[in-house]
């Protein structure tokens, strides 16, 4: 059962995946990539990150892509025009690129852990049902990963200080 | 159990964020395919932290802080190019090109 819903949420994210890069209108695109990213967050549920799931659906799919939404309608860049894809020369040589890729990566699929770093099984699960879904993110997070959530934090600030003075007329 | 689904199922998609990358002229278009790689190697860490242990999950708010700071600043390059350039297409940026 969650396999066939794993698949279903994949087969979802892989075809609206494409259908983004292949959009001629960047609102097509952007909103056809909101659906992968849905799609996502439900593949997150299934692989027992409930929390991460939320957070993608707050952060990616609500803040990260109505601010891309905002700067293509403040830009005017959803009216149709010439298409953005390159010719075929470049086209060709992109799926070629893309299908070595591919190749090198498909490995993937049938890869195996060894076993000695491996956790038993159900480990996560009670982690999980013992100290609750945010816990089990939160105690890792300040804890052993305190520093760099504090470097985070230090990137963020460095990030809104660019983005106000590259996108000011005049300081 | 469902590990080398979900690591196939990233593959792909790094994939499809690569060559949209490769195809697209339009910069904010491979931005977007940039959040779509990221978002691959998301689902990779979530993939692994069931078997190996909860910092998986850690790592992809690391991710995120970063996806955000980056989407921050991106836009703001591109509207800045905008400004000089009034289009957003790669073809207009060859300022460091020599000829």
């Amino acid at each position: 059962m969650t396999a066939t819903f794993f698949w279903i949420f994949g087969g979802i994210a892989i075809g609206s995946a494409l259908l983004c890069i292949t959009r001629r209108n960047p609102i097509a695109s952007a909103l056809w990539l909101v659906v992968t990213l849905f799609a996502l967050a439900a593949l997150f549920v299934l692989l027992d990150a409930q929390f991460i799931a939320v957070l993608q659906v707050l952060v990616y799919a609500g803040a990260i892509m109505v601010l891309f939404l905002f700067v293509i309608m403040l830009l005017n860049l959803g009216r149709p025009g010439p298409t953005d894809i390159k010719g075929p020369v470049g086209l060709l040589t992109g799926a070629a690129l893309a299908g070595a890729l591919l190749f090198q990566l498909k490995v993937l699929g049938q890869t195996t852990l060894p076993s000695g770093i491996q956790l038993p099984p159900g480990t996560v699960a009670a982690i999980q049902q013992q100290q609750g879904i945010v816990g089990s993110v939160a105690n890792p997070l300040f804890g052993a990963y305190l520093i760099p959530f504090e470097i985070a934090s230090v990137l963020l600030l460095a990030a809104i200080v660019g983005a106000v003075v590259l996108a000011k007329r005049k300081l | 159990m469902l590990l080398n689904p979900a690591l196939l199922i990233s593959a792909v998609l790094f994939t499809i964020g690569v060559a949209g990358v490769l195809f697209r002229r339009n910069a904010i278009v491979i931005f977007m395919c940039v959040e779509l790689m990221l978002n691959a190697v998301n689902l990779t860490f979530v993939a692994l932290a069931q078997n190996l242990g909860m910092g998986g999950q850690v790592f992809v708010f690391f991710v995120m802080a970063v996806a955000a700071a980056e989407a921050a600043v991106g836009l703001a390059i591109i509207l800045a190019v905008y400004r000089h350039k009034q289009s957003v297409s790669l073809q207009n940026m060859n300022l460091l090109k020599d000829g």
